[in-house]
C-alpha cells in the first residue's frame, strides 16, 4: 500500500519535474536564509555565514540531484536526459543521422519483410482448425505428375473406412479444371474455376461458410446442382449480395443454386493451388463412375488425438497391400505427411536462405554503423573527456553512446516498419508470384515485435564498440589533443579495421549465394522448353454443351481453327487439352510388341489430346515421321505422336515409325516423334509424353486454342474473339494468356528469391565500398602529416596513391579470404535450390572476386587521390 | 548519495523526523534538521540536506504532509506536519524499535559480562 503509494508519487513526479525543482529551491533559499540568520545572529558576518549555511547543506547542486533522484525514478530520469542530449548531438549532426536512419531502415524493413513471409509460410499455423493434425496423403508417384499423386475414389473410400489412425479423411478433385465453368446470362460471361469437394471436407478442415450452409451428404451423391462460392467471387461478381443463397447461376448452360458464400480467410488456391484463384466450391459424388477415371483425388486426413504421422504411415502402408489387391492399382502407395509441409516443405530452403542472407545483411548494417559511431567517438573524445572531468562515471557515458546508438537503429526502424508494411502489402498483390500463402503475408503484431527486437538488438551491437571506446582516464591526453598516433589511436584503427573486414567477408559470402542463384536462373531461363513461349497465346474454347457429339464437336473445332488462322498476323494455330506448366495426368502405356509384369511395369507416359497445327503453334519441332493432319478423325486409323524420350524408352536403337503404342486397352500407331517438351517445371525433364489426336477421342475435360503470331499477341486479342463470336457468343474475356506469362508464372517463385537476394547482395556491396571508403579516408586524415614528410622526402604523388589503393586491396584481400572461406561451406546449404551449377561454381568465385576487387579499388582511389593531391608545406605547417 | 546510505540509517532518520513532528508539531525543513542535530549533540546529520531526501520519501509514502507557511520570522518556508497515518506508522515503528533496541541491548551486556 505504502510502496504502491510512492510508486504513483514517484511517477508523477516524473512529469513534473520544472515545477519540482522550483519548489525544492525555494525551499532550500528559505534554508539557507534561515541558517545564514541563526549564524549571524551568532556573530558571523553576512557574506561569510550564508557561505557556511551553503556548505553546512552540502552543495546545492548536489543537493538538487539527489532530491530529485530521491523523489522521481532514476533510471528514467536519466534516460530521459539522454534522450534528450542525443537527440540534441543527432539534429547537429544531420549528415550521419540520416545516413545511419537510411540503412537501419532499408535493412529492418528488408527483415521484417522476410520475417513476415517466413512467419505466414513457416511459422504461422495454417488457417485451418487444429492444423498440426492435419495430413496431406498423396500416392507415391512422381512429383509434378499429379496422375502419380492422386488416388483413385474406390481406394479412398477403402481408406476412409478402415484408417485407424485418422479420424476423418477427406477429399477434393484435383483434376478440377481452372476455368472449366463458363458462367452466362448476367453481365460478361466469365470462365470461373470450380472445385468439387467431399462432403466432409469443410467439417475436416474445421471451416464455415459465412453466408449460408455447406453441402448435404445427398447432395454429393447425387451430384446436386448446387455450388458455394469463394468470399473473392461473392464481392468481386455479386457486390457482397447478403441474399445470394438460394440464387440461381448458369454455368456451362446448366443452373446452380448457390448455397452459401465461404469465409474470405479461407483461401483454398493459396493453400493448395498457389498462383491460381479458386472462385467456387462444387460438391464431388464419390461414386463408380468417377473411380472409373482413375487417380484423381487429392486427399487430406486428420489424426485421431495421440497418432503421429509415423504411426499413420505405418498402418497406411500395411492397409495399402489388401487395397492395391483390392482395386487391382499395383501403383497405389500411401505416403503420408503433415499438410503444412505439403503446402510450404519446398520453399522452405529458399525462405532460410534469405533469413540469413538478411540476417547478414543486418550485421554488415551494423558493421558498418559502428565504424562511423567510432570515428564520431574518435571526433568527440574532447567532449567526452570534459564530461568526465566535470564528474561523469564512465558507466553514464557508456549508457549515454548507447542510448544515442538504440535511438538511431530506433528511428531507422520506424523507416523499416513503413518499408515492411508497404513490402508485404506489395508482396501480397504480386498476383503473378506463384508463392503458397502469398495472400495471407502481412504485417502483424509478431512482425512489429520482430522489428522492436531488431531495432534494440541493432542498437546495442553496433552501439557497444563505440561506447566501450569511452576514455577511461586518459582525460589529460584528450584534453591536451596529443593523441594523434598515440597507442589509443592505433588500436582504434584496429578495431575499425577489423570491422570493415567483416563487412567485406559478410558482402563476399552474398554476393557468392546471389551469384549462384542468377547464374541458376539465367541457367533455367536458357532451358531448351520443347516449345516456343514467345510470340504465342491460349485462349479457351470449350465446346458447349450444344456440341453433343464427336462429330459435332469435330465440326466445331475445324470451324474455330478456320475462322482463327484467316485472321492476318496468325502464323498457325491448334488445340489441346493440357497447356505445358500447368495440370499434368499420365496413363501407363506401353509397346505392343512388349510383355509386361509387376516387375517390368509400362512407362507412366503424360498424356495430350491435340489437334493438328498443334506443334506448329506452341513451336515444337518434329523430329521424325509426319505431324497430325486434319484427316486423323474418328474415321482414320488411330495414330499417335511421341516424344522423343518415349520413343527411347519403348524402342530402344528402333525406328519408332509404325510401331504401336497400347494405352489402357487402346493401339495407336506411332506417326512421328517430337521433341521433349519441359511440361512439369523448367528445372525438371519431360519424362514420356504421347500427343492423341483430339478428333479421336473424347478423353479431354478442356480445350485451350493456341495460336502463333507474327506480332506481339496482345494486339490480336479482340480480332480472335470477334473471329470466334459467331461460334460462341458467350465466350468469356478473361482467358486470352500468352504462354511467356505461363513460363514466367511457373519460373516466379525463382525469380522472386533471386530478385530479393540480389537486393540484398547489391545493398551489401554498397555499405561494403562505404566502410571502404570510411576507414581509408580516415586513416588518410590521420596521416595527413605521415604523408606530407613522405612527399617532402621525394614520393610522388603516384606513389602516394599506390600505396593507399594496395592498403585498400589488402583489407579486401583479407575480407575475400574470409568470405570465400565461409561460402565454401555455406554455399552447400543452396544446393536445392541451384540449376546448372555447383555450389563451388568457379565462374562465380572469380566474378564475385572481380567485383569486390573493383569496387575496393574504386572505393580506395577517391581518398588516395586525395592524399596525393596533399601539399607537403601545408601539411606540415598544420596540426 | 542517498542510495549509498545505509537502509538502518535512512529508517532511524525517517524515524527521528516522525517523531520530532509528532512531538513539536508542524515545522519546516531547517527546524526538524536543527532540532535533531541539537538532540544527538550534531553527531548524527552530516549535512543538513540529507533531511530533505528523508522528507521527500516520507510525504511520497504519506506519511506526513507538507504545506507553505510564514516561519516565526516571517520568512516564507515549508511546513511539514505529521498526517493520521504517519502517527499510526510511528506507533508501530516504535514498538519495533523498541524491541529491538531491547535485544540488542540484552546482547551486548551478556557479551559484556561474558
Amino acid at each position: 500500500m505504502t510502496r504502491l503509494k510512492q510508486m504513483v508519487a514517484r511517477m508523477r513526479a516524473l512529469f513534473q519535474t520544472s515545477g519540482l525543482d522550483r519548489d525544492f529551491d525555494a525551499e532550500l533559499e528559505s534554508h539557507v536564509t534561515m541558517l545564514a540568520e541563526d549564524h549571524i545572529r551568532r556573530g558571523m558576518a553576512r557574506e561569510e555565514a550564508e557561505r557556511a549555511a551553503r556548505l553546512e547543506l552540502g552543495g546545492l547542486t548536489q543537493i538538487r540531484e539527489a532530491h530529485r533522484e530521491a523523489r522521481g525514478i532514476p533510471f528514467i530520469d536519466t534516460l530521459r536526459q539522454d534522450l534528450r542530449y542525443t537527440f540534441r548531438t543527432l539534429r547537429r549532426d544531420a549528415g550521419f543521422t540520416t545516413f545511419a536512419i537510411l540503412i537501419v531502415g532499408l535493412g529492418i524493413g528488408a527483415s521484417s519483410t522476410i520475417f513476415s513471409v517466413v512467419n505466414a509460410l513457416l511459422i504461422r499455423p495454417l488457417p485451418f482448425k487444429d492444423p498440426v493434425r492435419l495430413v496431406w496423403i498423396a500416392n507415391s508417384g512422381k512429383e509434378g505428375d499429379l496422375s502419380g499423386q492422386t488416388v483413385p475414389v474406390g481406394p479412398f473410400l477403402d481408406l476412409r473406412d478402415q484408417a485407424q489412425s485418422l479420424s476423418d479423411v477427406a477429399a477434393y478433385y484435383a483434376f478440377y479444371g481452372v476455368g472449366d465453368k463458363k458462367l452466362t446470362g448476367e453481365g460478361e460471361p466469365e470462365r470461373l474455376t470450380g472445385v468439387p469437394v467431399s462432403q466432409g471436407l469443410f467439417p475436416l478442415l474445421g471451416v464455415h461458410p459465412q453466408l449460408g450452409r455447406i453441402f448435404t451428404a445427398e447432395e454429393c451423391k447425387l451430384n446436386s446442382p448446387v455450388a458455394l462460392l469463394s468470399a473473392g467471387l461473392w464481392k468481386r461478381r455479386f457486390q457482397s449480395d447478403p441474399a445470394i443463397a438460394g440464387r440461381k447461376l448458369t454455368m456451362n448452360d446448366r443452373s446452380y443454386t448457390v448455397i452459401g458464400v465461404m469465409p474470405s480467410a479461407f483461401d483454398f488456391g493459396s493453400v493448395f493451388a498457389p498462383g491460381s484463384r479458386i472462385d467456387l466450391f462444387l460438391p464431388l459424388p464419390l461414386t463408380q463412375e468417377v473411380n472409373r477415371r482413375g487417380n484423381t483425388l487429392s486427399v487430406i486426413g486428420r489424426l485421431r488425438p495421440g497418432a503421429t504421422v509415423k504411426q499413420a504411415q505405418a498402418e497406411l502402408s500395411v492397409l495399402s497391400e489388401p487395397i492395391r489387391v483390392r482395386h487391382n492399382r499395383d501403383e497405389l502407395h500411401f505416403k503420408v505427411g503433415l499438410l503444412d509441409e505439403h503446402v510450404s516443405g519446398r520453399l522452405r530452403p529458399a525462405l532460410l536462405v534469405l533469413a540469413f542472407a538478411v540476417g547478414v545483411v543486418m550485421l554488415i548494417v551494423c558493421a558498418n554503423l559502428s565504424n562511423l559511431q567510432l570515428a564520431r567517438a574518435a571526433a568527440r573524445q574532447k567532449e567526452m573527456a570534459i564530461r568526465v572531468a566535470l564528474g561523469a562515471g564512465r558507466g553514464r557515458l557508456i549508457r549515454q553512446m548507447l542510448t544515442e546508438s538504440v535511438v538511431l537503429s530506433c528511428c531507422g526502424a520506424a523507416l523499416g516498419v513503413i518499408l515492411g508494411v508497404t513490402g508485404t502489402r506489395v508482396l501480397a498483390h504480386l498476383d503473378a508470384i506463384a508463392i503458397p500463402l502469398r495472400e495471407s503475408v502481412h504485417f502483424d503484431m509478431s512482425a512489429l515485435g520482430f522489428t522492436l527486437l531488431m531495432a534494440v538488438l541493432t542498437g546495442v551491437i553496433f552501439g557497444l564498440a563505440p561506447a566501450l571506446q569511452v576514455p577511461a582516464s586518459a582525460v589529460h591526453d584528450s584534453l591536451k589533443d596529443a593523441n594523434r598516433g598515440s597507442i589509443e589511436g592505433r588500436r582504434h584503427s584496429w578495431i575499425r579495421s577489423t570491422l570493415v573486414v567483416s563487412e567485406i567477408a559478410f558482402a563476399c559470402v552474398l554476393l557468392l549465394g546471389a551469384g549462384l542463384l542468377i547464374r541458376s536462373f539465367l541457367r533455367v531461363l536458357d532451358v531448351n522448353l520443347g516449345f516456343r513461349p514467345e510470340r504465342a497465346a491460349a485462349l479457351r474454347i470449350d465446346p458447349g454443351s450444344q456440341y453433343s457429339t464427336r462429330e459435332k464437336r469435330n465440326a466445331y473445332f475445324d470451324e474455330a481453327l478456320r475462322s482463327v488462322s484467316s485472321i492476318p498476323g496468325i502464323e498457325a494455330a491448334g488445340l489441346t487439352d493440357v497447356l505445358p506448366l500447368g495440370h499434368n495426368r499420365s496413363w501407363s502405356a506401353g509397346a505392343k510388341d512388349q510383355s509386361y509384369s509387376r516387375e517390368h511395369p509400362p512407362p507412366d507416359v503424360f498424356v495430350r489430346i491435340v489437334s493438328d497445327g498443334y506443334l506448329k503453334a506452341m513451336g515444337i519441332p518434329l523430329r521424325a515421321g509426319r505431324d497430325l493432319t486434319e484427316r486423323d478423325n474418328a474415321s482414320s486409323k488411330p495414330v499417335i505422336l511421341i516424344n522423343e524420350t518415349l520413343a527411347r524408352a519403348l524402342w530402344p536403337g528402333r525406328d519408332p515409325i509404325g510401331q504401336t503404342v497400347t494405352y489402357v486397352d487402346r493401339d495407336r500407331e506411332v506417326a512421328g516423334v517430337v521433341e521433349d517438351v519441359r511440361h512439369l517445371a523448367l528445372e525438371r525433364g519431360s519424362g514420356c509424353e504421347m500427343y492423341l489426336p483430339i478428333r479421336q477421342t473424347d478423353d479431354y475435360s478442356s480445350v485451350d486454342l493456341v495460336l502463333r503470331t507474327t506480332l506481339p499477341p496482345g494486339g490480336l486479342a479482340s480480332a480472335v474473339r470477334s473471329a470466334l463470336q459467331p461460334l460462341d457468343p458467350n465466350l468469356a474475356g478473361n482467358e486470352f494468356r500468352t504462354l511467356q506469362q505461363l513460363v514466367d508464372k511457373a519460373v516466379s517463385p525463382r525469380r522472386f528469391v533471386v530478385l530479393l537476394l540480389s537486393g540484398f547482395a547489391a545493398f551489401a556491396l554498397i555499405l561494403a565500398s562505404l566502410g571502404i571508403y570510411g576507414i581509408i579516408s580516415y586513416s588518410v586524415n590521420r596521416r595527413t602529416q605521415e604523408i606530407g614528410i613522405r612527399m617532402a622526402l621525394g614520393a610522388s604523388a603516384g606513389n602516394v596513391q599506390s600505396r593507399i589503393i594496395l592498403q585498400t586491396l589488402g583489407l579486401a584481400a583479407m575480407g575475400m579470404l574470409i568470405g570465400v572461406a565461409a561460402s565454401w561451406i555455406l554455399t552447400g546449404a543452396l544446393s536445392g535450390l541451384l540449376f546448372g551449377v555447383t555450389s563451388t561454381d568457379p565462374v562465380t568465385f572469380l566474378g564475385m572476386l572481380v567485383v569486390l576487387t573493383a569496387v575496393a579499388v574504386l572505393a580506395g582511389y577517391f581518398p588516395a587521390r586525395r592524399a596525393s593531391r596533399i601539399d607537403p608545406m601545408a601539411a606540415l605547417r598544420s596540426n | 548519495m542517498a542510495e549509498s546510505k545505509s537502509d538502518i540509517l535512512q529508517g532511524t532518520l525517517d524515524l527521528m523526523v516522525l517523531k520530532t513532528l509528532d512531538a513539536m508539531g508542524p515545522l519546516h525543513g531547517y527546524g526538524i534538521a536543527r532540532r535533531i542535530e541539537q538532540l544527538s549533540e550534531e553527531a548524527l546529520l552530516v549535512n543538513q540536506g540529507t533531511i530533505y531526501l528523508c522528507l521527500v520519501r516520507l510525504v511520497q509514502k504519506g506519511l506526513i504532509k507538507a504545506e507553505w507557511g510564514t516561519s516565526e520570522n516571517n520568512r516564507k518556508a515549508k511546513f511539514y506536519s505529521i498526517s493520521r497515518f504517519g502517527r499510526k506508522q510511528l506507533i508501530a515503528e516504535t514498538g519495533n524499535w523498541e524491541r529491538v533496541s531491547g535485544v540488542i541491548g540484552k546482547l551486548l551486556q551478556l557479551r559484556a559480562r561474558g
